[in-house]
């Protein structure tokens, strides 16, 4: 059987009356690219939280990275990497400080970091500024070495939250490089976006509308589901029926 | 462990690059120092004061009741000997003394001048000389009244200032300036610092990666309180070297209760920054909450004493209030820790009932 990244079973989140994550279930595949889809409000980034071990679901089960999101939180967060919409890099740390940083607060050695992040300098081409504050650094730069930063602890599943937002196409392409890359080498990318091109370049993706996963297919059989040429189509026919006002 | 170190690494960074808070940090204390050499004089009422009555005659009576009658003081029993009236000094339960000397009346009689003693706290100048101004006014009064029925009396008040002999303005202040100083700093940069982080997306960074969140608060605090230090350290000394002020009591001592209030200013912060989410509402809540408080309520700038008792009540949920207490006991007046033990342990129970809140609400928010 292949190994599974993320298991959720009818996981539910209620605040009060309101349920932001009304029963999903889905499971992601190890080394997958998973595009977690959905309309403001529809809920994602509530699942997304309860994933990453920040809350607590009202019901239903969860697993991430083989372990529980009700009691192994700590090792949960050990084991995957983050990266949000905001910019999440420190602007008054050079980049090297930055890469140390968070590789020391996920506790690589510091002989690991120092030889990591040379290699990623390298990949990057950023040897010459790696001693320049972040805040110095053009926005698409910024935003691969957040996401190089996400993965340099080598996590099992990286979470990316509207990763690309603000971003220039061509950088937007070039990034894409790099999450196929990380997938190669076997990490789990769970990713939201509000672009639908770049859900395109997932291997399968899952659409939320109202708390609910309404659709969960790869992208060609989605569009063959619903009869559209685009996702983009897709995603207006189930978020059409949304009752919720977005945020 | 290394990651804690790690973080209070980062930490630094963050501060000593920011060139602007670091000339705020070090640039107000020199000029507060300078500035509020020029203290305000003000208005004193009910100050108690105790009365030495080594002669006990009419002459000496009168002038006890012209006292009493007086709204400024509030008679205090007698007292004879010099220790009881030191010692009531030092609880600071009297601002002031009077005493008569034995052969007061006779001299008046046979002379027709004589002298009495005022000694003031003057490690509260300010109110000490309005204080000997009003005993000093009473007692020419009851020179005109007596002259006007014939007898001309010349009574000739020599006055004393407690801890504090030539009046110096400056004292008082500078423990006021040392809690200011320290509240802000603490206070407003920890808040700060920390709502940052939440404004700029790095807390949520912070909280999914495996750093205990609690450790977070602790790696933000660490540097504020070396930064404190340095603060102090540098009030302290322009103090002593600038301001002629001498500091009277144990260095150490003074040292430790720093610590202790420091510790409470920095659970105050990030007690702050756990209520709010933008930098500006954290700064203004410390500026605004924190800071008039601590410059209304710790006596500094205006007496207490004046205070309506609402107010005075509320002096003393304001932690600075107690630093202030501490910090002239032992600065000024020379007094050990047995005379501070018990505002220290009020202080104590402020910093753990600040923090355990700050804690808990920290981990709620997650």
């Amino acid at each position: 059987m292949e190994e599974k990244a993320i298991i959720c079973k009818e996981l539910t989140k209620q605040f009060g009356d309101f349920y932001a994550v009304n029963k999903i279930s889905f499971e992601v595949s190890k080394g997958e690219i998973f595009g977690f889809l959905g309309a403001n409000g529809a809920g994602k980034t509530t699942a997304m939280r309860i994933l990453c071990g920040l809350s607590y679901p009202s019901s239903g089960t969860a697993s991430v990275a083989g372990f529980d999101v009700y009691r192994q939180q700590e090792s949960i967060k050990k084991n995957i990497g983050y990266m949000s919409q905001k910019f999440s890099l420190y602007e008054n740390l050079t980049v090297l400080e930055n890469i140390e940083f968070f590789g020391g607060v996920y506790g690589v050695s510091r002989k690991e970091i120092k030889e990591r992040s040379n290699d990623l300098l390298e990949t990057l081409g950023l040897q010459k500024e790696s001693r320049k504050m972040v805040g110095e650094l053009p926005l698409g730069w910024k935003q691969k070495l957040a996401f190089s930063v996400a993965i340099f602890h080598r996590p099992k599943i990286v979470f990316l939250d509207e990763p690309t937002g603000g971003v220039d196409p061509v950088t937007r392409r070039q990034f894409w490089d790099m999450i196929y890359e990380a997938a190669a080498s076997g990490i789990t990318v769970f990713v939201t976006t509000h672009y639908m091109d770049e859900a395109e370049y997932c291997n399968r993706i899952s659409v939320m509308v109202d708390g609910r996963v309404e659709a969960l297919d790869t992208p060609a059989n989605l569009k063959h589901q619903f009869s559209a040429d685009t996702i983009d189509e897709v995603f207006y026919q189930l978020a059409r029926g949304a009752k919720r006002s977005a945020d | 462990m290394k990651q804690l170190f790690v973080f209070i690494r980062k930490e630094f960074f963050h501060v000593f690059r920011d060139r602007r808070t670091l000339l705020i940090m070090f640039g107000l204390p020199v000029v507060q120092i300078l500035l509020f050499g020029f203290a305000l004089t003000n208005e004193v009422k009910n100050a108690h004061i105790v009365i030495s009555d080594n002669s006990g005659d009419v002459q000496t009576l009168q002038i006890i009741n012209k006292i009493r009658a007086s709204s400024y003081f509030t008679v205090e029993e007698s007292v004879l000997n010099y220790k009881a009236i030191e010692k009531a000094f030092r609880r600071g339960e009297v601002k002031c003394a009077l005493i008569f000397p034995a052969h007061f009346s006779e001299d008046l009689k046979h002379g027709g001048k004589t002298q009495v003693q005022i000694i003031a706290d003057g490690s509260d100048p300010n109110t000490a000389k309005t204080i000997i101004n009003y005993l000093t006014a009473i007692i020419t009064d009851y020179q005109q009244q007596s002259s006007s029925s014939g007898l001309a009396y010349r009574i000739i008040p020599e006055t004393r200032m407690l801890y504090n002999e030539e009046g110096n303005g400056s004292l008082n202040f500078i423990p006021g300036v040392m809690a200011l100083i320290l509240m802000i700093v603490c206070t407003a940069l920890t808040s700060v610092s920390v709502v940052k982080e939440k404004e700029l997306g790095t807390m949520e960074i912070l909280l999914v990666s495996p750093f205990k969140p609690v450790l977070v608060l602790i790696a933000k605090a660490v540097p504020y309180l070396v930064l404190s230090f340095a603060n102090f350290t540098l009030i302290v000394l322009l103090s002593v070297f600038v301001l002629d002020v001498e500091i009277k009591g144990s260095v150490i001592l003074l040292f430790v209760e720093s610590t202790l209030f420091i510790i409470t200013c920095l659970s105050l912060g990030l007690l702050i920054s756990n209520a709010t989410s933008s930098q500006q509402t954290a700064l203004l809540l410390s500026l605004m909450g924190m800071m008039l408080p601590t410059m209304i309520f710790t006596g500094f700038m205006f007496p207490l004493e004046n205070m309506p008792w609402i107010f005075r009540m509320i002096s003393n949920i304001v932690p600075a209030h107690w630093y202030f207490l501490i910090i002239k006991a032992v600065m000024l007046k020379g007094l050990g820790f047995e005379y501070i033990w018990k505002e220290t342990l009020i202080l104590i129970g402020m910093t753990i009932a600040l923090l355990g809140i700050a804690l808990k609400n920290f981990k709620i928010r997650l």
